[in-house]
Order: C-alpha cells, then structure tokens, then sequence
C-alpha cells in the first residue's frame, strides 16, 4: 500500500539545500501498522509529510495504493492518504465550528450525502451532536484530536498517516485516542503509518517499527523483539535504554 | 533528621471565573526537607500552579491562601513582590519546561546566568563570569567559554535545560522546583539532563521538588510522589512503590499507560469518579 | 456570584455550551466577544461616540433645518451662541450647529467610501503575497512599498490639480496611500498562518490555493485588518479634514467639517466659535473611533 523506494527528501534547493531524509527505502504492506521512531532531526515527521504530499521529495519514488505520486496530487489522489496532525491545538481552525470543520472536505470532493457522513463521523470517534456546532477552544484536548481523526476519516482513506498523535494528551487521554485508533483501524482495513518519540505508545499500535536516526532509517524491527531488546543496531539500544527511564541507583554509582 | 526546608499547609489557589471561582489549588500540604518530593498530575490537576504559588508567581486575579506556607523562616503568605523577588534565586528556584521560552533570547547564556549571580550577590564582572563558567562546567557542558558567549538560539534542547540549570542554581538556593524539567526533550538527552540534576541536587544537599506528568519517572526520580487531581492530593506514594498505590486514581492511571513488552489489545480506559472531584480535606 | 443564563431566555441559548446549530454557535461566539468587549467602559465609551455619529448621519434632518445649513444670512453673520443658533453663525451667517450636523453625513461617507476601497484591495494584494511567497510575493510587496511613499497629502493635491476638487476625488487620494499597511498586515497574518496546522490539513484534503485563501485564512485576517481600520479611522478623518482645510475635500457650500475649520480661521482669536466647534467635532470622533479600536484590540487579545 505504501512504498518507499530511496527516497530522499531535502528542504531548500541549491548549496543551502539541509538534507532531512536519506536513501529511505520502506514497505508498508496494505492493513499493516508501521511505526517510525527517532528523536528530533531524526527525519521522521518529514517522511510523512513526504508521504502526505505536503513537502516534494528530492529523489526516489514514493508508491501509494498502487500508484506513483508527488507534491502535486490530483484531487482522487488526495482522498487515498489523511494524516492526524501532533497538536490538537493547531490542527483544527480557530475560528471555525466541527461542523464546518468536516464540511470543508465534503465540500472539495463534492461528497453526497454529506449530513449523514458527518453525523456518521462523529459517532464513530465518539463524539455527539453536542460537540457538532462548537468551537475548538470549547473543546478539550481529546475531543480536539478526536475531531482531527473524523476529519481524516470522513474522506474513507486507505492509508492514515499519524504525527504523534498523542503526543501532547494527557494519559487517560492517550489511552482513549489509542483504543480509538485501533478500533478504527480494524474496522475499516486502513494501512496506518505512525511517527512517535514514544516507544511504548508506538509498540501498542504497530507490529513493526522503523528506528531513524539523522535522516537515517537504521533499523527495521518488531515490538516484540524490542522488548527482549532482541535489536541489531546500537542506536535503538540506546534510545530502548533511554525508554527505560531514570536509573538512580546506577547515577549515584 | 533533615530539617524542614518548606512548609505548606492547606494550600488554595483560586481564580475568580465566568461561572463562579475556579479553585486550581485545594487544601494541599506537605512538607518538604532535603529530600526529593514529586508531584504528578494530568493537566488542570494544579501541580503547576501549587509550583508558581510557592514561588510567588500566581498572577492577579488569582488568590492564594493558605494556613501555613512558610520557606524556612519566612512567611511567604502575603509576601510582596519585592519580597520575593529577594528570595528567587536565593533561596528557591524554579526550572521550566522549555528553555527556548524561558531563556533571554537577546543576551548570550553565559551572560545571564552571570548577570543572576551579580543581582543576588552583588558580586563583580569579573567574579561573576568566572561564577558562571564554573557552574557550566559543574552541568557538564563541554567548552564553557565557548557556550558562555553563546545565544540560546545557536544551543540544543538540552544545552539550553542545563544553562538553566546553571543560571537557577548559581546563587545557591535551598531549593529547586523542576516543572516538566525534561518533557520538551529528546528521549536520551532527558536521561542526561536528570543525571545532572541528581547529581547537583545530591551534592548540594538541596530539596527538589519535581512536577510532572510522567508517572514512572517522578516515581523513579523522587522519595515521595504526591499524585494530584482537580486541585487536590489524592495520594501519596513512597519511591518505586507505585506499583502498590492505592487510589483507583493512581491505579487507573498505570493500567493506561502502554508499555513496551505487555501488549494489550486494549488499554484500560480510565473511569472518572466524581467522588474523586470531592473534597478530602 | 454565577451568572449563570436563566434557561429558556435568549441569553441562555446564546451561551449555550452546545449549540445545536450553526447560527446558534455563531451568535454564541458575537454574544461572547460582545460581553467581553462590554466591560471595557473606554471602549464603550468609543462605540457610543461612532454611533452618535452614525445616527446624527442618518436622522440629520430631524436634528435640524437642512435649509439652515446652507442658507446664508449675511445679517447674521457671526453670531454667538443662542436659542436659535445653538452654536452659533459662521462668516457667512449659516447655522453652526446644522453644519455640524449635516457635516457628519459627508464625514461618515468618507470614511466608508475609504473603508469599501482599501481592506478589499489590502486584502487582494496582501493575501496572495503572503501564501505563495517568492516572485509574487516580492512583486506586490514592491508595488505596496511604490504607494506607501507617497505622502497623502501631496498625493491629494496632484489629484486635485489632475482631476479637479471634490470629495469623490479627495476619497481617491486618500484610499491610494491608506491601503499598504492594509496589505502588510494581510501578509504578516497569512505568513503567521501559512504553516499552520489547520492549514496543512486543508491542503491535505485536497482544497485549492483560492479556497485555502478565502476561507482559512480570510477569517483570521479579518479581526486585525478591522481592528486597523477603526484605528486608522481618526487619521482619515483628520486627512480629510486637512483636505477641506485646503479646500480639495467637499466644495462650499458644503458643510465639510474640515473646510468649516478653514474658513473660520480669519476670525479665530474674536468669534472662536466658527473654527473650534467643527475642530471639536472631528476631534471627538477621532477620539471616538480610537477607543473603539483599541476597545477591538483589547477584546481580540483577551480572546485569545
């Protein structure tokens, strides 16, 4: 569903181009979850953004459902990939309601029944008419992120794109959007390729994981194998050393 | 027997609201000695406005109030802002989340951190700015006078954590509260910024107060773990002793957390009970 | 202390937490930033003063004799204050008080002729060079820098000199050199927004460029391109004034409140009257137009 053949993506052009992602070559097989991890400048979040068409990718190709694109996407090629954006503070227009929030893509791709399908989205990330005619900031951080995954949703995509989806919740909150993910994704056969920092989060929704480091993709490995520390490459021992947490009794040795 | 460095008993911290006072702090005590207190919460629990109103820095219209709220000597109950601006520093610090928004961005790093040993010690240029290179060198940053001259733009995340640390520590306060000390930082670089922060905080013999929302990490970090929400203490937790908290709160919110090599098909969902909202005290 | 909305009564369903429908959320909104702006006695103060403004425009007629505006009465010529003349007769012997009151009227459509022209074409210009960025970008904000040095008032005398006096001219003038920092400001917001979020995802799903523009990115220039205007609305008045004071605003007998000014300059120090009340007035709604703007700001700034 999802293919990456060395790509590289840089920002800028010219002597001043910063490369992000290099000779990245990846296989998401279709209803699979992939998960990338890496710490900041890992090149992580600009592989999705590639993947979303939001940035070009200098070099490579990118192959989705079938189908090779680039930055420019027609409006049928849109409709294949969403993304969940990391801050539900950002992702969602201030100024705009829910309603108008999930109209806006009924709206471009000229939808039929649009009523239905955004009462439809609603309900199935659990959120009710009450939260239909408010405003962002009359929402709470997991209702916000909530209405970002109806949105992504509402298009029924193949392939759903997550940036650190839970990043910026509260526990109980991440536990809820986590659930809602995973359900989602069973129902409805998506092909999920999720970026995060956090390993264990990562572990819960992907059978494999991607580790990058500086633009790298250094290894390629399963949850299960990370949790025996089962792991060939030394940077994702230390990042699975890190995940362990603070050690005070080897500090104060 | 450490002596007890800070008292709170009974803390309030309201804020009048279009509906009525919004009271973001309730009944909180504790006493903190040379020990390591942590307090862990989910946002609007208050642990970062119980943090800001020992230091002073709950702006108006907030109030806050309490029965006892005492920093060794000092009644910091009604204290004026000249008050505590003498204590700032001095005698209590305060370590923030991101250094990018609590860094000066027009002075260089060694320059302020300088410039906080010369304001609560009177001290000269010249003293001063050895100072500073002294304690950029005691948080582990290699090249101090290369970094003294630096701007924070031009330092790394966790660079800018330990000048912060450096520029808090300097006039050699009893104590320190660390809000969210590593949570805008990379997986790695958050286990080296606490390494220097045990380590300072051990061989001064300082108290530290750590607010989080990271369960296991203050729980790995600290002696005692308040856990917080809805402005009050719903428990109190001795170190690595988590696992046996009592509190459906704190149980519920364990059982949330992923972790690596116990998959779930789902997380348990935390169950919000009402009476947990109720006052305690 | 709870204010809270007795249930059934419009309030309640203005600040409603869940509004059931896309009017009901909007109103909601209006209702709320309307509270908030409410408390400020300043900024009340300014909105009373605009529509003091408006009004007095809209009922002149009723206020006071139109023929009395115009009409001159030579015989009277001067006078001081009196039941008749409230505030007194110019050097012409025409009704202060009609003036300024009819006056308000020629005022009023300057400043909404000006308004219509410049936030529409600031907007034009300012948002596409702020969304595409490069070439486009660097040739409208070269064209904004060409009209934002000239200065107004020699702009409207070339106006005048080319195209003849009159306040459709003197709207021109003024219009050409207001609109840049309009255009800035669009552009300072759509590069704020351009990264946003909400705005990836739009793009994400497909929406074209003009879409993007119209209706992500309109809505969040708006408050400040408005809040700017209503600021800028003294210096309009006052450069319209300057324009009447040079005699290139409205012609006599029209009671421009600027030309008023002028004309009574020769008799200042005895029959003050003619010169400072129109001076007054301008005055006041300056200020009126000022405190309503920052009144604006103020609400805008603790919304967010």
């Amino acid at each position: 569903m999802i293919a990456l053949d060395d790509v590289t993506i840089a920002y800028g052009t010219g002597p001043r181009a910063v490369v992000a992602v290099r000779n990245l070559s990846l296989a998401v097989p279709e209803g699979e979850a992939v998960g990338l991890v890496g710490e900041s400048g890992s090149g992580k979040s600009t592989v999705l953004r590639a993947i979303a068409g939001l940035i070009p990718h200098a070099a490579g190709e990118i192959t989705l459902a079938g189908r090779r694109v680039d930055r420019r996407r027609t409006t049928a090629e849109r409709k294949t990939t969403q993304m969940v954006f990391q801050d539900p503070y950002g992702s969602l227009h201030p100024n705009q309601t829910v309603d108008q929030i999930l109209a806006l893509p009924v709206a471009i791709h000229r939808l039929d029944r649009g009523e239905a399908r955004i009462v439809q989205a609603l309900a199935e990330v659990g959120l009710g008419r009450e939260h239909r005619y408010r405003y962002p900031h009359q929402l709470s951080g997991g209702q916000r992120q909530r209405v970002a995954i109806a949105r992504a949703l509402i298009l029924e995509p193949r392939i759903l794109l997550l940036d650190e989806p839970t990043s910026a919740l509260d526990v109980s909150v991440q536990a809820e959007i986590l659930n809602l993910l995973a359900r989602l994704r069973r129902d409805h056969g998506l092909t999920l390729l999720m970026v995060s920092h956090d390993l264990a989060v990562i572990a819960h929704l992907c059978e494999r994981i991607g580790v990058m480091s500086n633009g790298l993709l250094v290894e390629i490995t399963t949850a299960t194998a990370m949790a025996s520390n089962a792991v060939t490459h030394d940077y994702t021992r230390e990042l699975l050393r890190s995940n362990a947490g603070f050690d005070r009794s080897s500090a104060m040795g | 027997m450490s002596e007890t460095l800070l008292a709170v008993r009974n803390l309030r911290v309201t804020y009048p609201g279009d509906d009525g006072e919004v009271r973001a702090v309730r009944n909180v005590s504790f006493t903190l000695g040379r020990e390591r207190l942590g307090i862990v919460g989910e946002s609007g629990s208050g642990k970062s406005t119980t943090g800001r109103a020992i230091m002073g820095l709950v702006g108006r219209p907030g109030r806050i109030e309490a029965d006892e709220l005492r920093l060794g000597d000092t009644d910091l109950r009604g204290l004026s802002e000249r008050g505590f601006r003498k204590l700032r520093g001095r005698r209590i610090a305060m370590v923030l989340q991101d250094p990018k928004y609590s860094l000066d961005p027009v002075m260089s790093v060694g320059q302020q951190i300088a410039e906080t040993h010369r304001s609560h010690l009177r001290s000269t240029q010249r003293d001063a700015r050895r100072a500073a290179l002294e304690m950029l060198q005691a948080v582990h940053i290699r090249d101090p006078e290369r970094v003294y001259t630096m701007y924070p733009h031009q330092i790394s995340g966790g660079m800018g954590q330990r000048v912060m640390i450096a520029m808090m520590l300097i006039a050699g306060p009893d104590i320190l509260i660390a809000d969210e000390p590593t949570s805008a930082l990379d997986v790695t670089v958050q286990t080296q910024v606490l390494a220097i922060l045990d380590e300072l905080v051990r061989r001064r013999g300082m108290g530290l107060i750590l607010i989080s929302h990271n369960l296991h990490l203050v729980s790995a970090f600290c002696d005692r773990v308040l856990v917080m929400y809805g402005g009050q203490v719903l428990e109190t937790c001795a170190a690595g002793k988590l696992a046996e908290a009592r509190h459906p709160y704190t149980r519920g919110l364990l059982a949330a957390l992923p972790r690596l090599g116990h998959r779930r098909a789902e997380l348990p969902q935390l169950q919000r009970d009402p009476a947990w909202m109720a006052d305690t005290a | 202390m709870a204010n809270a909305p007795v249930p059934g009564t419009a309030r309640a369903w203005l600040l409603s937490p869940a509004p059931v429908s896309r009017t009901q959320a909007r109103c909601g909104r209006w209702f709320r930033a309307w509270l908030g702006f409410r408390r400020n006695r300043l900024a009340m103060t300014g909105l009373g003063i605009v529509l003091l403004l408006v009004l007095m425009a809209i009922f002149a007629p009723l206020i006071a004799d139109r023929q009395a505006a115009t009409l001159q009465v030579l015989a009277d010529r001067l006078q001081p204050a009196s039941w008749r003349h409230p505030f007194g007769t110019d050097e012409m012997g025409r009704d202060i008080f009609a003036r300024v009151v009819f006056g308000s009227r020629i005022t009023l459509t300057i400043v909404a002729m000006v308004a219509v022209i410049v936030v529409p074409v600031g907007l034009a210009i300012g948002l596409p060079a702020g969304y595409f960025g490069g070439v486009v970008d660097k040739v409208l904000m070269r064209l904004t820098d060409i009209f934002l040095a000239f200065p107004r008032l020699v702009l409207a005398l070339a106006f005048a000199a080319a195209l003849g006096p009159g306040i459709e001219n003197a709207v021109i003038a003024i219009a050409l050199t207001a609109w840049p920092p309009y255009a800035r400001l669009a552009r300072a917001e759509t590069l704020t927004s351009r990264r946003a979020e909400f705005i990836q995802a739009a793009e994400l799903q497909g929406a074209s460029s003009l879409r993007i523009i119209a209706t992500q990115i309109v809505p969040l220039c708006l408050p400040s391109v408005i809040i700017r205007l209503t600021l800028d609305m003294a210096g309009i008045i006052l450069t319209a004034a300057g324009l009447g004071f040079l005699g290139l605003g409205a012609q006599p007998p029209a009671p421009e409140w600027g030309a008023m000014v002028s004309s009574g300059r020769q008799v200042l120090l005895d029959q003050w009257w003619v010169a400072t009340i129109p001076g007054l007035a301008i005055f006041i709604v300056s200020l009126g137009f000022n405190l309503l703007g920052d009144g604006l700001r103020d609400a805008g700034d603790a919304r967010s």
